[in-house]
């Protein structure tokens, strides 16, 4: 695959305030890549620059190996999904998306018939001549989808396009944007601040925060091999514990030693390790290391979400067994549920 | 201006909501008989000075105490009078002149101040909003102190020039409520469909704004129209307006062709008020 857009050491900073701190990365062709991270990450501003919208303060945005982040928008092979749609409100849906055709003075017939096709990959035909404004949510945000995809861009970004949205129809449009990526088979650089929405839809995920990239991989990687305690922190739920990596295979954490499937750490450098609350099993006492009691158990449909306080901290466990609050249990896990982590600074 | 005015429909809401309550717990009647009473004679001493004018211009007689039966005269002799004519044509030509010229610089001001972020915005909104403030006196005054500097001509110009100076607020005023409300968002997606910020501007904010300002301008016209302390200051020897010959006129007595003007004018603001309620109403179909 080629790459499409490098970024390159890229900062940002507005007024005093530093927003980007050196982005690096390589986005590729028919990539589908999230930017993923808590607001004023810089996520957005990430995408902002790619676009057009904001020059960087320092860096390199690099389009099929050509500099560009001096070029207005309108001169970019890029197109942009806004987060409240932008839809302009004084035109209908077929004059909304033939917009973009309209200034390159296609003729008008072609115009119409790129709209009627784009209509109806996004499941709406028949709405040419509809009122945008009188639109559901979900329908305005396939006129905006369409709005920028008829114009045949190299890149589509979409910024936290389903953030509007109600869950149900969130979760229908989040099948539907990768289906008509693939159908496309045009790069998507989405922003969200949704870790469910970036797992379940991308290639690519790239985690930020602090206008920092904290970790890039395959949503896979992001969830099962966190890099930091961020990472693991904001991508789905989990046990943090503060341990000491004895030696490759060998892990110490909460007063025992745990054989594990990590390795590559120095001797007896100090880590993190993450177990995933699903990871755990409740058992008796005497068949698990760790024991603790039960303090609290929450029932959320497919499971039960079980509080165990131990001597030094209180896990997280998700399981179907129910156990009774204050009954002495015991946490067991196998070596692939114990992730060693890199210890990072106080967050 | 439009948030304003959505407040003050929902606090008339609550009101009501809090009358009704009341009203259902211990029998406001007689209350509410003494609101209607009361508003009744507001109005009527509001609006009894404007039907005595609208009544003795229908009136056949000369003198402004009795009825003595309905007439068209007055008005026959109203458009006979050419000095009255040639000063409703200046104050017609002044009116759109100066409202066009400043629906072109109240706009471009607007969208100036809605797109920098100085520290120094506010002092500057507040500023260009100041001709609203001014007492109309000091204001024609200045302005007329100003030309004479210049060496300008009093006329036409001038008079172009001072109510240029205070219809910009009010066009001004709109269109930046009106942008306030607006999506920044709308321009930036049309410069990335392809347009330049010329075109973005010129397809996308300026027919979004419009409606705004039309209303402005049409505040600004009525304002233009019926000016006459400023008019009086910079119109010059021999150039009069509509406002001015009502004035100098009354000088010499109430004439019943007066108040036929007068009913005139009325009905003329009467028909801007209207359009203006309508363009509002237009607007908040795009919110």
């Amino acid at each position: 695959m080629n790459k499409l857009i490098e970024l390159k050491n890229l900062t940002k900073n507005f007024d005093d305030q530093q927003v980007l701190r050196g982005i690096n990365l390589d986005i590729y062709e028919n990539e589908f890549l999230t930017l993923l991270g808590p607001s004023g990450c810089g996520k957005t501003t990430t995408l902002r620059i790619i676009a057009g919208f904001e020059e960087p303060s320092g860096g390199e945005v690099l389009f099929n190996g050509i500099e560009i982040s001096k070029l207005p928008p309108y001169k970019r092979e890029v197109n942009t999904v806004f987060q409240k749609y932008a839809l302009f409100p004084h035109l209908n849906v077929a004059e909304n998306i033939g917009f973009g055709l309209n200034l390159k003075k296609m003729d008008k017939d072609v115009i119409a018939q790129k709209v009627r096709k784009m209509l109806k990959m996004v499941g709406l035909e028949g709405f040419e001549k509809r009122d945008v404004t009188l639109l559901s949510g979900g329908q305005q945000q396939r006129v905006a989808i369409a709005r920028a995809l008829v114009n045949e861009p190299k890149i589509l970004l979409l910024d936290e396009p389903l953030g509007a949205l109600d869950a149900k129809i969130r979760k229908q449009m989040q099948i539907e944007l990768k289906k008509i990526q693939q159908e496309v088979g045009i790069t998507f650089i989405y922003v969200t601040h949704d870790q469910e929405e970036a797992l379940s839809m991308s290639d690519t995920v790239v985690v930020m925060n602090n206008g920092e990239i904290q970790q890039i991989g395959s949503p896979t990687d992001i969830y099962n091999e966190p890099e930091n305690r961020f990472v693991a922190g904001f991508i789905g739920e989990s046990n943090i514990i503060e341990g000491i990596m004895i030696r490759d295979y060998l892990v110490q954490f909460d007063g025992f030693e745990f054989e594990c499937v990590d390795k590559g750490f120095e001797d007896n450098e100090e880590i993190e390790v993450v177990l995933r609350p699903e990871d755990l099993d409740i058992v008796e006492p005497s068949q698990a290391k760790i024991n603790g009691v039960v303090r609290n158990v929450t029932f959320k449909g497919v499971h039960y979400e079980i509080l165990v306080e131990t001597e030094l901290r209180t896990y997280k466990v998700q399981t179907t067994d129910y156990a009774e609050v204050g009954r002495q249990v015991g946490l067991k896990f196998g070596p692939e549920d114990i992730h060693v982590m890199y210890r990072m600074g106080a967050y | 201006m439009m948030n304003t005015r959505n407040n003050e429909g929902k606090n008339s809401a609550l009101a009501r909501k809090a009358g009704k309550k009341r009203k259902a717990s211990y029998g406001m009647k007689r209350s509410t008989r003494f609101e209607k009473i009361y508003l009744g004679i507001i109005f009527f001493l509001m609006y009894l000075p404007v039907a005595v004018v609208i009544i003795f211009s229908f009136n056949e007689s000369k003198l402004p105490v009795r009825l003595t039966g309905f007439s068209l005269q007055w008005y026959e002799k109203l458009f006979a009078d050419s000095a009255m004519m040639e000063a409703l044509v200046n104050s017609l030509i002044l009116g759109v002149a100066s409202c066009a010229v400043s629906a072109v610089i109240g706009t471009l001001g607007a969208v100036g101040l809605s797109r920098i972020h100085w520290k120094t915005k506010g002092a500057l909104e507040y500023i260009s909003i100041l001709p609203l403030m001014i007492p109309e006196i000091i204001l024609g005054m200045v302005l007329m102190a100003f030309f004479y500097m210049l060496n300008l001509p009093f006329g036409m110009l001038t008079l172009l020039i001072g109510h240029t100076v205070f219809c910009i607020p009010y066009i001004l005023m709109e269109v930046k409520a009106r942008l306030v409300g607006m999506d920044p968002s709308l321009e930036e997606a049309a410069r990335d469909l392809g347009a330049t910020s010329m075109r973005a501007f010129f397809d996308i904010t300026l027919p979004l704004i419009m409606p705004a300002v039309a209303s402005g301008s049409l505040l600004a016209f009525a304002m233009s129209m019926d000016d006459v302390v400023i008019s009086i200051f910079i119109n010059g020897p021999r150039l009069s307006t509509l406002p001015i010959k009502v004035y100098t006129q009354i000088k010499t007595g109430v004439t019943p062709e007066i108040n036929a003007l007068c009913t005139i004018m009325l009905a003329f603001t009467v028909v801007i008020l209207l359009v203006y309620s309508l363009i509002k109403k237009l607007k908040r179909k795009y919110k």
